[in-house]
């Protein structure tokens, strides 16, 4: 399993209480590897969208499927088309500031990744960026220059290109 | 209505005859419905665990959704093991648990706040259920009922928990009583692809060494009939899983016995050398495979299976099917009878005679002292066809799986998947009391009979009339064999010593005991006991080194297993 590479599998579930908990414990269970779970509304108040990046080869991507699709609370699943996806992740950094200079600086490299300040103080500033993880993990490498006092990433969220969906049980 | 007696009139509606429990504090507004209903019958066991085993027996015997309750807490937790065993032998039970209030009298909650007897069986139940359900009102109750009803007993059957608080067993509201089904996300798959039936057909039309196998899978969908056409036509062999034994009748020509660890030789010999594989409702467990790179080394495999996770998650196939096992060889029967004529003998054919006359442990003679082999040989002589066969784990259960010889499906029922010592007794009282009038016996051996033996107790004080063969080697057998071959005889914790005396076990609950000291009085005690109106328990003295023999070590393949049988 070590051995595969990033996939994000799309999960539409019931947005009812228990679910997410059956979801994480069956990659507990099985020894998936959970790389990130975001979990949010989608266009129906009755159904939940849990986006999922997984390390797996073929095979164990294969059983993550499934034996999601398994779940009776979820009610349609799919690996999305690497070839074919958007993924978006969010983070906040808060960095160190002690110095006008410094200040500006940062401004500076937060312009470049087009990030946006969102909260300022004599000797902090916090960040908003959003975009690929690999253009978050850029930004947050060039922030510790700074010094980062607090982080948190909302882990990805995606939909695949074009009008296909991730089909659902009626 | 209140939602105690939505619960009862619910499960009337599915036509449930029969609950195995233990009541509690956090049951008794459901008890008390109880008392006025005059179609169900509760049956009290002495240990949940008993409840849960027997709701399984019972559904295995009878193909019907078998219901087991428990109070909150303790007796929820004492069910866990029955739910995990009927999770991993896919079997249709449904568990009910009392649970402490949602909403107290002054309106604050109780669950979450470690009431008294509260437990989490939601979260702990989530990996050993197909679906669980706590129940929030009353309303809800006839809904959740029927669709736990329908998802424990279609596709691949399992166990469905649903956790009622007191508050909302008590709380009165409209019901309405339809057969409407909530799962939106449940989908079963029933009808095969018909372009993977085609190239089965292809692969097995060319096949000049096809054999069968077997699982679980063909007895819940009732194929039986289906698969021996299919065998006949193609003059295909047929092994089963041991979760499939009785399956195929084992005493049929084209019959081969069990594959696996302690399977029948000529079995793991034959899957070994075959060309096309066809399997049909297994899971390619680690104990039927053996190491599964040397698994059916040679074979094309046709996998048809109900649950599409199966296909492909232990062994590669060439051909997948995803459908109900007798629906999906009917078809494959249909479609194979327009591309070939009915074979007859053929090498293959002859192959698999010698092989089975050269290796099968049944052709060989029986000794004529008391031991396993001639025992569970004798055993079949004496029971009807129709009779009911559960055992216990261990030594017990891998002897009757190579010398008793399973006729019809439905008639051996045995904790493969989870391997539950304590299983078979309770089993037997489940399926006494779906099939009244069928002989039930219990192959146990001394350690395991021991873990459940308390529901010799409700056998008695029920009228559950079942038979018990204590196999008694005063060790925990199955490990200390491993111990003996594989650690060197450096025996640890496996003495189990002479007590109790089983004879005197059986009569302090109020039913009959026999100890046998040859095969004769072997066979006396045997069918006193399908005569008797009571439980009985015929303690057999065995010897504690006998091994069950050949076993395929760890990490070889079928065909190496090893030992002088």
């Amino acid at each position: 399993m070590e051995n595969g590479k990033a996939r994000v599998v799309s999960a539409i579930v019931e947005n009812k209480p228990g679910v997410l908990h059956s979801v994480s414990n069956l990659f507990r269970r099985r020894n998936f590897n959970i790389e990130s779970i975001t979990v949010g509304a989608t266009e129906d108040r009755e159904l939940s969208r849990i986006t999922i990046t997984v390390t797996a080869d073929e095979k164990t991507l294969d059983q993550v499927v499934k034996q999601l699709d398994k779940l009776v609370d979820v009610v349609g699943v799919a690996e999305l088309d690497p070839n074919s996806i958007v993924t978006r992740e969010l983070a906040l950094v808060k960095i160190n500031v002690p110095s006008a200079k410094e200040r500006s600086d940062a401004i500076n490299c937060v312009q470049v990744f087009r990030g946006r300040v969102v909260d300022v103080s004599p000797d902090s500033l916090m960040v908003e960026i959003t975009g690929t993880s690999d253009k978050i993990d850029a930004f947050v490498n060039l922030m510790r220059t700074f010094g980062i006092i607090e982080l948190a990433r909302t882990g990805i969220t995606a939909l695949s290109r074009g009008a296909r969906a991730v089909n659902i049980d009626e | 209505m209140n939602g105690a007696k939505a619960l009862i009139e619910s499960l009337e509606r599915q036509k449930v005859d029969v609950i195995f429990g233990i009541l509690g504090g956090a049951l008794l507004p459901i008890y008390d419905a109880l008392c006025d209903n005059t179609k169900i019958r509760h049956i009290l066991s002495r240990h949940e665990q008993g409840a849960a085993h027997a709701a399984e027996g019972y559904a295995r015997a009878s193909g019907r959704a078998g219901v087991c309750m428990a109070t909150s807490g303790p007796g929820a937790t004492n069910l866990v093991t029955g739910i995990a065993n009927a999770y991993m032998d896919s079997s249709p039970i449904i568990a009910l648990t009392g649970q402490v209030p949602s909403k107290g009298v002054n309106t604050s909650y109780m669950i979450g706040r470690d009431a008294f007897q509260e437990a989490d069986i939601i979260g702990i139940t989530t990996p050993i259920t197909k679906q669980n359900y706590q129940v929030r009102n009353a309303s809800e109750i006839p809904k959740i009922v029927n669709t736990a009803f329908y998802i424990a007993t279609t596709g691949r059957p399992g166990p469905v928990l649903i956790d009622l608080p007191k508050n909302v067993q008590a709380e009165t509201a409209d019901m309405e009583f339809t057969n409407k089904i909530d799962a939106r996300g449940y989908n079963v798959i029933t009808d095969p692809d018909l372009a993977q039936i085609s190239r089965a057909v292809e692969l097995l039309t060319k096949a000049e060494e096809p054999i069968i196998l077997a699982g679980g899978g063909v007895i819940t969908s009732n194929a039986s009939d289906e698969l021996m056409q299919i065998s006949d036509l193609l003059m295909a062999p047929v092994a089963t899983t041991f979760m499939g034994k009785g399956a195929f009748p084992e005493v049929h020509p084209m019959s081969i016995g069990s594959i696996g660890m302690h399977g029948n030789p000529a079995a793991n010999r034959l899957i070994s050398e075959a060309d096309v594989l066809l399997a049909v409702g297994t899971r390619f467990s680690d104990r039927a495979t053996a190491n599964t790179d040397t698994f059916c080394p040679n074979a094309k495999k046709i996998h048809i299976d109900v649950d599409a996770a199966e296909i492909g998650k232990n062994i590669d196939v060439d051909v997948p099917i995803v459908g109900d096992a007798k629906k999906s060889l009917r078809i494959l029967h249909a479609t194979l009878l327009k591309n070939l004529q009915k074979k007859k003998g053929t090498a293959w054919t002859k192959r698999v005679k010698e092989t089975k006359e050269k290796l099968s442990p049944l052709i060989k003679d029986m000794p004529k002292d008391l031991v396993p082999k001639t025992l569970l040989s004798e055993l079949r002589k004496l029971l009807p066809e129709d009779a009911i066969v559960t055992t216990e784990v261990g030594q017990n259960q891998m002897w009757a799986a190579l010398y008793f010889q399973a006729l019809k499906p439905r008639t051996f029922i045995s904790s493969g998947g989870l391997g539950t010592m304590g299983f078979g007794f309770p089993a037997a009282l489940g399926a006494k009391v779906a099939c009244p009038n069928r002989a039930v016996v219990d192959i146990a051996g001394d350690g395991s009979f021991r873990m459940t033996e308390q529901e010799l107790a409700s056998s008695v004080e029920e009228k559950i009339p079942v038979t018990v063969i204590v196999l008694n080697n005063s060790v925990l057998g199955m490990v200390a064999q491993w111990q003996r071959a594989l650690y060197n005889k450096r025996y640890m914790a496996v003495n189990l010593g002479k007590s109790p005396d089983f004879v005197k076990l059986a009569e302090a609950y109020g039913a009959r005991g026999f100890r046998v000291g040859s095969v004769a009085e072997f066979q006396k005690a045997v069918k006193a006991a399908l005569k008797s109106e009571v439980t009985t328990v015929i303690d057999v003295p065995i010897g504690s080194e006998e091994d069950v023999v050949p076993f395929v070590p760890p990490g070889c393949g079928l065909p190496q297993q090893r030992g002088d049988y």
